[in-house]
């Protein structure tokens, strides 16, 4: 006979206020979390905006090159605005921003928007696929170590996960595409298709959403998903790897403590299933603080890695900001902060929204 | 086994299940594709720094290496002889003064658009290049077309006929050879005059677009991502391969896989330690081209250690240019030693300078630094860059001389050095036109050594360096009609610069690309030119 567990609900501390007034004041909580992240959009482009100001490099030099006379500089500073006092800067800055027009980048000549929309969907792809492969292999990695502590499974993951911490991901990167790519054949290789698919991308999908998996799901254009994912598999789990061994510690010792805990063992003598005890009730409760953990992961990678997709020539937002930063083109650098900036505390907050679904408490 | 022990069991049985079927999953993507289609000539090349393909305004490596493929410019470089030859003007006659050029359009050709291509689209073309001032604008501007004259000096009496007025004689190679430059390129004049928004001559439009009479058009440019050319059927000649795909890739290692295992045809940033095994490889081998590009290190003037001439003759007894040239730069650069690259009129290949401690030491002392002095040398974070400064700090160290370095961004370093505040610097030059002008303007000629004058694009202004008795000889060059005397100008001034200029030349780049058995015909543009890829056949590809 089985008998039911605790409820989240039922291990909550004495007072916590019951499951019907929950979602109202979640509303109200969020709108309050909504004042919160428009403040915080705002600290974030004024932030980004001054630290490009401050650095130093000449995002005048960046547009005019090495060979430019004196003149030639000066119309260009001028035509950037950048003889204004900073204020009337910021504020010019701030209202094409509320705009949609984030400027010009010096570098592509495209409006910085519109390189954005097209390197964020490349990460996009990235980290959710290594985020998914972090979750899947992590989360029952950190169980199996936390039921298994201190035998061969756990000291097994403990091992493999110190190596996703220690290992440099450029050269994970490059032997990954050694083996698999170069001497397996048995993944694609770097960069985002097959030229032949390439062109087929280029002349027969229609790009709605800039992600190639989605764009040609979408337009059906099969063979071209299939490369796509098949590029996408090695640097997914490069990243993933590291994902992965983040979460896998993190589940492991969240579960620990739970493991310890005394509704843990009520239910064992209630004779609850062991599996039932580990992967329901206490998975189920160290899944609260988890969300967290795989938000921010998944925060983290999607600021792009400059170094995976340096050596997997892909084009994603990491490396459009970085080569940006490095030519002084501010536009591109600001633009791509926003975005990544927007991303994260969309997740932040995201996560805080289940968070308190998931646990009773935080209602 | 305790029933908690089977349970857990169980559990770690379906955990693993779930991680093996996260990894079935994404290794069932399909099969690699490892050959590039028969038509289409794949490169794989660093492309990040192609910020325009419009000709008025391009003017970095990759965007210049499209343009090439794409424009016609009036005199040509052949891609055989890399030598200037008739291009979209068959001919043309300098005036008795030596100030007026008349070019000769050549009959029946025309755009890829399908309109003919005239004598008012080169003069549309130059007019735009000299009025939209952009970093090339000045290799017409030196000739003394200006934004506000160019209706006037370049003008189209008829379609065939371009006419010229420059504001004095000049040698007429130097303006031939300037005119091969991609900022002369012929623009199809209805088709950017269809989008012109504001004052910009259709410059936001074709720098994402194209309208050229060239072998290639371009398809797409998605920025750090790929360039995408397509064969142009209104060109006169024959275009082997139907497309051109240049795929941004930066890392060289990545480059090497992606060649060996056949995903791309071209690979154009080998590192010097992959190309032996390139050119070993079964189905690959190496290429290497002589480039325009120098390496210098450069002493500032205003520095008054370095002011001393012996100083900065002592640090060029100091260099190891063949350790280097035998190491860290194998199969990249080779030892060169004054600023004219070979290829170009008038170079030369004198190399006075060898590592020789014992001299550099008695000059310092001659200097009154028996023991040395510190020193900064500014460089930009660049790999190759950081190996030669530390291979130059040590070299410098037996001299006694304490090197440090500082290393910032490209933009960073180019601001300090154009300021005239750096110490010692490692740089590189590259040559803007086929001329011997385009170096010796820079490194031996200073009309103005003041800080007002502001010659920030001039390196001998740059390094504070006057080049008193060079800078008559480059201004004397420039209208030298006969061509022996010219090269025998420039091969004296070099003679003068090797030995009293704060330029420590070393190296002239010699760039390797890998390239797949049965691909041929590529040029990357020798030293004076930018890259052809309509001169290129893969096996099995006939001409069109």
């Amino acid at each position: 006979m089985t008998v039911p567990g605790p409820s989240p609900a039922e291990i909550a501390p004495p007072g916590a206020p019951g499951g019907g007034l929950a979602f109202p004041r979640i509303l109200r909580r969020s709108a309050t979390t909504f004042g919160t992240l428009l403040v915080t959009l705002f600290g974030l482009l004024l932030a980004t905006f001054l630290i490009a100001r401050v650095v130093p490099i000449d995002p005048v030099l960046a547009i005019v090159g090495d060979r430019a006379t004196q003149a030639q500089y000066e119309a260009a500073r001028v035509a950037l605005g950048l003889g204004r006092p900073l204020w009337e800067q910021f504020i010019a800055y701030a209202g094409d921003v509320l705009t949609g027009d984030f400027g010009r980048s010096t570098l592509t000549s495209r409006p910085v928007l519109q390189d954005v929309a097209g390197a964020f969907p490349a990460t996009l792809e990235l980290a959710t696929l290594a985020t998914l492969l972090g979750v899947l292999v992590g989360i029952p990695a950190g169980v199996v170590g936390a039921t298994h502590q201190g035998r061969w499974p756990d000291q097994l993951i403990r091992v493999v996960g110190l190596l996703g911490y220690s290992v440099p991901v450029f050269w994970l990167g490059l032997v990954a595409l050694l083996v698999f790519y170069g001497q397996l054949g048995w993944t694609a290789g770097p960069g985002r298709l097959d030229t032949a698919f390439e062109l087929s991308y280029e002349f027969d999908v229609t790009p709605y959403t800039g992600s190639i998996l989605l764009d040609s799901a979408l337009s059906g254009a099969w063979d071209v998903f299939g490369n796509a994912l098949s590029h996408l598999v090695l640097p997914a789990c490069v990243l993933g790897y590291f994902s992965l061994a983040y979460i896998a510690r993190m589940t492991r010792s969240f579960m620990l403590e739970q493991l310890g805990q005394e509704y843990v063992t009520a239910a064992r003598v209630k004779g609850v299933s062991e599996a039932r005890v580990v992967w329901v009730h206490a998975l189920g409760n160290a899944a609260v603080p988890l969300i967290t953990v795989v938000a921010l992961s998944y925060a983290t990678l999607l600021e792009g890695s400059v170094l995976t997709e340096t050596i997997f020539a892909w084009p994603g937002i990491g490396l459009y900001v970085t080569n940006a930063l490095f030519a002084g083109d501010f536009n591109a650098v600001l633009g791509g902060t926003f975005v990544v900036g927007v991303a994260f505390i969309l997740l932040n907050f995201l996560s805080d929204l289940l968070y308190r679904i998931v646990d009773p408490r935080a209602r | 086994m305790s029933t908690f022990a089977r349970r857990t069991g169980t559990a770690s049985r379906l955990a693993l299940g779930t991680a093996l079927a996260a990894l079935a999953l994404l290794g069932a993507a399909p099969a690699v594709l490892a050959e590039t289609p028969a038509d289409t000539l794949v490169i794989a090349n660093g492309i990040d720094d192609l910020i325009s393909l419009d000709p008025a305004q391009a003017f970095e490596f990759s965007g210049l290496d499209q343009i090439n493929n794409i424009y016609e410019t009036l005199v040509e470089i052949d891609p055989a002889t890399l030598q200037p030859v008739p291009g979209l003007a068959e001919s043309w006659t300098v005036s008795e003064d030596g100030q007026t050029f008349t070019f000769k359009i050549r009959q029946g050709r025309v755009f890829a658009s399908g309109n003919p291509v005239t004598a008012k689209d080169a003069a549309f073309s130059i007019q735009r290049a000299v009025r939209l001032n952009q970093s090339p604008a000045f290799i017409l501007t030196q000739f003394g077309l200006t934004p506000e004259n160019v209706e006037q000096t370049v003008t189209a009496p008829d379609d065939q006929t371009l006419v010229l007025k420059l504001d004095r004689p000049y040698a007429p190679t130097f303006v031939t050879n300037a005119l091969t430059a991609e900022v002369g390129s012929v623009v199809d004049m209805q088709t950017v005059m269809e989008h012109v928004e504001g004052e910009d001559f259709g410059n936001a439009w074709l720098s994402v677009n194209s309208a050229g009479s060239g072998p290639y058009m371009l398809r797409a440019w998605k920025p750090n991502e790929s360039v995408i050319l397509e064969a142009n059927p209104n060109f006169d000649r024959p275009v082997p391969l139907k497309r051109v795909f240049v795929r941004h890739v930066v890392e060289p290692a990545t480059q090497r896989l992606l060649l060996e295992n056949g995903d791309v045809d071209i690979a154009r940033n080998i590192a010097p330690t992959d190309i032996d095994a390139i050119e070993a490889g079964p189905n690959t081998h190496m290429q290497t081209e002589l480039r325009g590009q120098i390496y210098y290190l450069s002493g500032n003037q205003k520095n008054e250690i370095l002011a001393k001439p012996q100083v900065m003759e002592a640090i060029k007894y100091l260099i190891d240019y063949e350790g280097m040239a035998n190491t860290i730069v194998k199969g990249t650069n080779q030892v060169h030693q004054s600023f004219l690259p070979q290829g170009f009129l008038g170079a030369i290949t004198d190399k006075p300078y060898a590592q020789n401690v014992e001299k550099a030491k008695q000059l310092l002392a001659e200097a009154g630094y028996p023991q040395g002095f510190a020193i900064e040398i500014l460089i930009r974070n660049e790999q190759e860059r950081i190996d030669i400064a530390q291979a130059l700090q040590g070299a410098l160290a037996q001299g006694g001389i304490q090197a440090s370095i500082r290393q910032t961004t490209g933009a960073e370093a180019l601001s300090i050095f154009r300021a005239r505040n750096h110490q010692l610097t490692l740089q590189t030059w590259g040559p803007d036109y086929p001329d011997p002008n385009t170096n010796a303007s820079v490194f031996a000629a200073n009309a103005d050594n003041t800080d007002e004058g502001q010659l920030t694009g001039n390196l001998a202004w740059r390094n504070a360096y006057p080049a008193t008795e060079t800078t008559p000889m480059v201004a004397e060059a420039v209208v030298e009609k006969d061509e022996a005397k010219r090269r025998a100008l420039y091969e004296e001034m070099q003679r003068i610069s090797q030995k009293s200029s704060p330029f420590a030349i070393m190296f002239q780049r010699s760039e390797p690309a890998g390239i797949r058995d049965g691909v041929e015909g590529f040029k990357a543009g020798g030293a004076v030119s930018s890259a052809f890829y309509w001169t290129v056949t893969k096996g099995g590809a006939a001409a069109q």
